[in-house]
């Protein structure tokens, strides 16, 4: 008996698993597409999916009122919503690998509290980057806040001795911290600079436009080749950190690329929409429980998890109170819940 | 490798927030192809000592590898020399183990290409005899198996200086054996240094050809067993009033008495 076919059963086996994984993240991309046409085909006036897809397909072809509701309306927050879920999801992915830690996520580590308060700033006191026109003024200013938060992070973590532990609990110092600031700037602003801001913390999708949609997905696009580069690395780094850096793996560049990539996500995706907290911690741990830990696929089941359980919250938030648009950031975690509970229990029962 | 390169170290000093655990440590050359017990009670530095040789604690010293000194190597340069077996692996990974020594191997640059890597992974999980556990979790293992798959993702880079902290800790006596006798057998293969941390005296003087004893940090005995273990160097280092006996074959065993 040869090697190989003394190992062919082993070899043929974990084939099949790869198999099932790349059919897994494919079936996550359909699901994606699905629920953005879904998405699309949801609103005031409602749209069959086939006219969705007719006037998708062919906007030259297309009845004026269709092509303005799908082209101009529906699409951009359809495609933000998808974005958005995207790239906060990879970030968390990121984040916990990096800080070995599942509880990890730009939302419970400071980020998205610092975009509030950057956004605050601009709402309530005029503060920002002088020159912009309006529409960016506020997103403007949530992501240089978002971002030189998780610069902060950079900085401690280049500190020597710093271990990830320490990360953590300075981002979660950071939480604490931009929510009193932010509840400061509440307390002194004005009845309507107060409503603003309230409602630009919930999150919103009412605020794609083709121009922001580009530059997220150019941040996403940047990203995540340089994610998938990482993979084999970050996978190694599950193993502990003293083996990591045995097997030849620069650990602290490794982790200070890494932020830097979910800063740039996490950021370009809180800017334009405002805080979305249950995405970036719950889409890595869907994408764990159906891929597992081989980041060769647990980051782009991710990047899918994290689409498909923010485009059909954008559905769910135009359909549970009839009538009314709901801040979408309310809804993704009553959307999501129940989809990441079932993951759970369907993996008990399989007792894997 | 063509020449079998041997490990000297000069003057080691390693420690932790300004705490020295290791001051100028020397040993005499560490020769390739055997296996080398590294002993000592608890907290005397012998894990230090391997993290300082990996270089994954700030230390000042020189450690040669044959004609490479490791200390000018930055991490991933000198991970092509060494690679250290840590005394655990995280209980949460969800990597399986066939996952997880591919991760090993690939995880630094010269990787084999797909196919045959995998193969390399399940010939190495083989001779530890856990080729069956290739597609189960590590978090679904029991602690010795968990110990035979960290062994298998150190083994499958074959580097010239293999760093085992307590490698057998968790291992019923076969196993331990079994563990030793690969050790010794793929030291003698590839010529590697292997330096082994051990608690069990009579395992560490059947398997290996010299044993170094550490206490606070500093070499106090550096030997063949037969040499190195005597009833004042017990006495002395774990206070343990003992007797050192050879069997009907040489081997040295130690019967402990009472505590000194
Ligand atoms: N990460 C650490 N930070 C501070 N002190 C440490 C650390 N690791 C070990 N030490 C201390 O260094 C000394 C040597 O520890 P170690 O090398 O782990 O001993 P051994 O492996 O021989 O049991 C002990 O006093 C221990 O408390
Ligand atoms: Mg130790």
């Amino acid at each position: 008996m040869t090697e190989t076919s003394h190992h062919a059963a082993t070899l043929a086996a974990y084939a099949a698993l790869l198999r099932r994984r790349a059919l897994l993240v494919a079936a996550l991309a359909l699901a994606v597409a699905a629920a953005l046409v879904l998405d699309i085909a949801t609103g005031p006036s409602s749209l069959k999916v086939s006219e969705v897809l007719r006037v998708l397909m062919d906007p030259a072809g297309a009845e004026l009122p269709a092509r303005v509701i799908v082209w101009q309306v529906r699409l951009p927050a359809a495609l933000m919503a998808v974005l958005v879920g995207a790239a906060l999801s990879l970030a968390g992915a990121e984040m916990q690998t990096i800080l070995d830690n599942p509880l990890a996520s730009p939302f419970t580590l400071g980020v998205s509290s610092a975009a509030s308060f950057g956004a605050a700033l601009a709402l309530v006191l005029g503060l920002g980057v002088p020159g912009l026109p309006a529409e960016w003024f506020v997103p403007a200013n949530a992501f240089v806040f978002a971002f030189a938060s998780v610069l902060m992070l950079q900085a401690l973590a280049r500190l020597r001795g710093a271990g990830v532990e320490t990360l953590v609990l300075f981002g979660i110092a950071l939480v604490f911290t931009f929510n009193a600031l932010v509840a400061l700037v509440q307390f002194v602003a004005s009845q309507e600079a107060l409503q603003q801001l309230v409602f630009w913390s919930m999150g919103s999708l009412a605020r794609a436009s083709w121009g922001r949609l580009g530059l997220l997905a150019l941040a996403v696009a940047v990203v995540l080749p340089f994610s998938l580069r990482a993979s084999w690395k970050m996978t190694a780094l599950r193993l502990g950190e003293d083996r990591a850096r045995s097997f030849g793996i620069a650990v602290e560049r490794l982790r200070f690329l890494s932020l830097l990539r979910v800063s740039l996500l996490a950021a370009s995706a809180v800017a334009f929409v405002g805080t979305i907290g249950f995405i970036g911690l719950v889409g890595p741990h869907m994408a764990r429980l159906l891929v597992g830990e081989d980041h060769r696929f647990l980051l782009p089941a991710s990047v899918l998890t994290g689409a498909l359980v923010m485009s059909l919250a954008s559905v769910a938030s135009k359909v549970l109170v009839p009538g009314a648009l709901l801040p979408v950031g309310l809804v993704t975690a009553l959307i999501g819940v129940p989809v990441f509970l079932g993951l759970i229990l369907a993996r008990r029962e399989r007792g894997t | 490798m063509s020449e079998a390169a041997a490990l000297a170290v000069q003057g080691l000093s390693a420690g932790y927030g300004g705490r020295a655990v290791l001051a100028g440590l020397s040993l005499p050359p560490v020769r390739p192809g055997t296996l080398t017990g590294l002993i000592g009670p608890n907290a005397a530095g012998k894990t230090t000592l391997l993290r300082a040789l990996a270089g994954l604690v700030p230390a000042k010293g020189s450690v040669r590898l044959g004609a490479v000194e490791l200390a000018r190597l930055d991490g991933p340069a000198r991970a092509r020399h060494v690679t250290y077996m840590p005394q655990s692996l995280p209980q949460r990974s969800g990597l399986t183990v066939l996952e997880s020594v591919l991760a090993a191997g690939r995880a630094s640059a010269a990787a084999l290409p797909e196919r045959a890597a995998r193969l390399h992974a399940l010939e190495t999980l083989e001779r530890l005899g856990i080729a069956d556990l290739a597609l189960r979790s590590l978090a679904a293992l029991s602690g010795g198996q968990r110990q035979l798959a960290s062994l298998a993702q150190c083994l499958v880079r074959a580097p010239a200086l293999l760093l085992l902290d307590e490698p057998t800790s968790a291992l019923d006596i076969r196993h331990q054996h079994g563990v030793m006798q690969l050790a010794a057998e793929v030291a003698a293969e590839r010529g590697m240094v292997v330096l082994a941390v051990l608690h069990d005296i009579a395992l560490a003087s059947r398997w290996c050809a010299r044993l170094v004893v550490l206490a606070e940090g500093a070499v106090v005995a550096d030997g063949p067993p037969e040499a190195a273990i005597t009833p004042a160097l017990l006495a002395r280092v774990y206070g343990v009033q003992a007797r050192v006996e050879r069997c009907s074959r040489g081997q040295v065993q130690v019967m402990v008495d009472g505590l000194a």
